[in-house]
């Protein structure tokens, strides 16, 4: 009997309070020991500090929609800035009875980013629905075929920060893999010129060769031909990141075992189709978390072409706070840029996580 | 096995047409390729020599011993409109270093610092580290530049009305003013005795690892080290009788007289570029932390090590293996990122670079001249990887 009864008895102990459920949580990860629990304290006390006034900042004394008037009297963010001006932190120059244009490329370049992101849809059809996207963007942004020319010096905004680091990312890949190969290659003035191509670019800050291509580039061109700025900030972007994917594609060259190699030779495929077959997709495959990574910097980076006046979604806010009547609010507008380029890395670098856990690439 | 395999037939290059020899075939595809580049770049020069014959612009470095005639907003060494494009670019290239290396200490600390916290037991810290981390790396750095410019001219009040946190620290929109201590012939031998004690702390650690080596004893050198550096400069301050006289500044008319001035666009920048690359730096140090594998640990505090010992004597030197190549690199993104001062107006060597093309219109020299003084950063950096590489190679039995 009494044996029975302590079985049961034991059967219903509860752990103690202190360790489960949100008493155990916090005991556990906050106030383990004397340390934690003063780290804990101080932490609470210094957020405390700061965020009740930053709420109150952004959220309870704020404007969201209003006049730059309304905005001279309260203390609290302006964020009408946002809203009031939107069409211009856009969309830039692009004229206004034309914007639906830019508007739409991006949503279609959405589209394709979220049809794309889908593994099940990487078949050949892929290639083609994006190069058909890109066609269409560039009609949708350029016009021509029944639609009004828009000049590229008119491109502005968003679009224009988008374009950038798309095209930039579309040219720069397979240049990067050129160069990488040619780093691999057994040709030694192949070989060096491409070690010399990487290692210059690779030593060099982004904004020298944005300086290249809008001050010394004319220069180089015979008399009479110009290309126009965007296309040659373009092309540095181009240059600039092909150099860093080349970089990490070698990483993955690196990576294939000589037996590929070998293998490829005793099937008697030439180094093209060695490449092309047996050692790019494997080596590729293996490098697609660090270069979402340099993909990523290559957008944020697309930001310093406001140095050479090129008028991306950054340069057109800065022409919109030194607008008299909306000066004075650039923490809101930065703070709205901020969140708007947050979204796009951390979403690209969301994905490639999930991408390398999916394909096991990570040891 | 009637058919006996035929003799392989010589093959002699006489009978393989050339373009089936891979390495003719290679020969020749590098010929064309040289010649291919050597005609761009052939045509480019030509282009470009006729392109500045045409607009007169003068070539060659000759302008460097011109006249300036430009201001530069803060230099290190005397420099004014009338001193040459030499010292100009002299002194941005001096202020590129300075920022460089006052961001690279810094970026150090705050990324190790967040780094360690990333990885605490503590839920609240890590998070909080998580989340600057993501943050952080999310954003340009040309943006963060912008914002933390615009909350010193905008947040920051006139120097009237200057914040004063600390007695003696002033913050406005004029940048961060504070007290020194008033110059004293006490302080060149002061720096004498800091000097001083980095060697004896060298030659220490020399010793100590040798009679390690030799007994097994450990000498506390870090302990010991870091006392020295301040002994002795305190020892040297005392004899010259400890003046403590401070400079503080004053408001006079519109601005401070006195004390240290720190620039908005310097402070700017260098608050600027330290958030967004310790980020990275934390991300590493955590990455090399988590790289030693645990049994080491295990089997480092089962010898009887204290969790202090643990760490020096096990966990840092592996992971430091790992955390330095990238560490370094990160360095020199700090230091190539430094060239956006341009952006928000501090004279650093690309800003005083462009000033110099835009008078000039030399914009080939100067835009080599970038080139030159970033490429030579970098390959400094790189030979230190290589012979850093060399050093903590992992020797295999």
């Amino acid at each position: 009997m009494t044996d029975k009864n302590a079985s049961t008895s034991r059967k219903y102990l509860k752990p103690p309070v202190t360790e489960v459920g949100v008493l155990g949580w916090l005991r556990e990860n906050l106030f383990n020991n004397w340390f934690n629990s003063l780290l804990t304290i101080l932490t609470i006390y210094s957020l405390f500090l700061v965020i009740p006034p930053l709420i109150k900042w952004a959220f309870v004394d704020s404007l969201w929609f209003s006049d730059a008037a309304a905005c001279r009297d309260i203390d609290g963010a302006c964020w009408s800035i946002i809203p009031a001006n939107a069409r211009f932190i856009f969309f830039g120059f692009f004229p206004e009875d034309q914007q639906w244009r830019p508007l739409t490329a991006m949503i279609l370049l959405l589209a394709l980013v979220l049809y794309s992101q889908n593994r099940r849809s990487w078949n050949k059809l892929l290639f083609p629905i994006w190069t058909a996207g890109l066609f269409v963007m560039g009609w949708l942004m350029h016009g021509g075929l029944g639609l009004p020319v828009v000049e590229t010096a008119k491109w502005s905004g968003l679009p224009l920060t988008l374009m950038l680091s798309l095209f930039g990312m579309v040219g720069a890949y397979p240049l990067g893999v050129l160069l990488a190969l040619g780093r691999q290659s057994r040709l030694p003035a192949i070989k060096s010129l491409c070690v010399v191509y990487i290692e210059l670019i690779r030593g060099v800050p982004l904004i020298s060769m944005l300086f290249m291509s809008s001050i010394m580039f004319p220069l180089f061109l015979p008399e009479g031909i110009t290309i126009d700025k965007v296309l040659r900030a373009q092309v540095a972007i181009i240059i600039f990141t092909a150099a860093y994917i080349a970089e990490v594609v070698r990483g993955g060259l690196q990576a294939i075992t000589k037996g590929q190699y070998e293998a490829a030779d005793s099937l008697g495929l030439n180094y093209g189709q060695a490449m092309r077959l047996i050692i790019l997709p494997q080596a590729l495959k293996i490098v697609i978390p660090p270069t979402v990574g340099i993909l990523i910097s290559a957008f944020k980076d697309t930001s310093l072409v406001v140095i050479i006046a090129l008028y991306d979604v950054l340069k057109t806010t800065k022409v919109t706070l030194s607008n008299p009547k909306w000066m004075g609010y650039s923490s809101e507008a930065y703070l709205f840029l901020a969140v708007l380029y947050f979204i796009f890395c951390y979403a690209m670098s969301n994905y490639s996580r999930k991408l390398e856990k999916a394909l096991h690439t990570g040891r | 096995m009637s058919n006996e395999p035929k003799a392989t037939p010589d093959i002699t290059s006489s009978t393989v047409p050339f373009w089936r020899n891979p390495e003719k075939r290679g020969i020749i595809f590098q010929i064309a390729v040289l010649l291919l580049v050597l005609g761009i770049g052939y045509v480019l020069f030509s282009n470009t020599q006729a392109n500045l014959k045409r607009q007169s612009i003068a070539t060659g470095f000759g302008f460097l011993h011109n006249e300036a005639g430009f201001e530069i907003g803060e230099s290190v060494i005397d420099y004014s409109a009338a001193d040459t494009y030499a010292r100009a670019l002299l002194a941005g290239a001096l202020n590129t270093l300075k920022v460089s290396f006052i961001g690279i200490i810094l970026t150090t600390l705050l990324g190790v610092i967040v780094g360690i916290a990333r990885l605490s037991h503590n839920w609240l810290v890590s998070r909080l580290a998580g989340g600057f981390i993501e943050v952080m790396q999310n954003i340009p750095v040309l943006l963060q530049l912008f914002f933390w410019y615009s909350i010193f001219y905008e947040a920051f009040p006139a120097p009237r009305q200057a914040l004063n946190p600390l007695p003696g620290v002033f913050l406005c929109n004029r940048g961060l003013i504070f007290a020194v201590p008033e110059a004293h012939p006490a302080h060149t031998p002061m720096l004498w005795a800091l000097a001083a004690a980095v060697v004896i702390w060298w030659l220490l650690a020399r010793w100590a690892r040798k009679r390690q080596d030799l007994t097994g004893q450990i000498f506390p050198v870090v302990r010991s080290g870091f006392g020295l550096c301040l002994l002795l400069p305190a020892l040297v301050w005392l004899a010259y009788g400890a003046p403590t006289a401070l400079d503080i500044p004053v408001l006079r008319g519109f601005n401070f007289l006195g004390g240290m001035a720190v620039t908005p666009e310097f402070s700017a920048l260098l608050i600027g570029l330290v958030l967004y690359t310790s980020a990275f730096v934390a991300e590493i140090v955590r990455a090399g932390i988590q790289s030693v594998n645990r049994g080491q640990i295990e089997a480092a505090m089962s010898i009887g090590l204290r969790s202090g010992q643990v760490l020096h004597l096990v966990v840092l030197p592996q992971a430091l293996r790992v955390i330095i190549p990238p560490l370094t690199s990160q360095m020199l993104n700090l230091t190539k990122n430094s060239s956006l001062a341009i952006a928000i107006g501090f004279a650093d060597f690309v800003s005083v670079a462009n000033t110099t093309i835009n008078q000039t219109g030399q914009a080939i020299e100067g835009v080599a001249l970038i080139m030159a003084v970033y490429l030579f950063f970098s390959l400094s950096t790189s030979f230190f990887m290589n012979w850093y590489n060399k050093k903590m190679a992992i020797v295999e039995r």
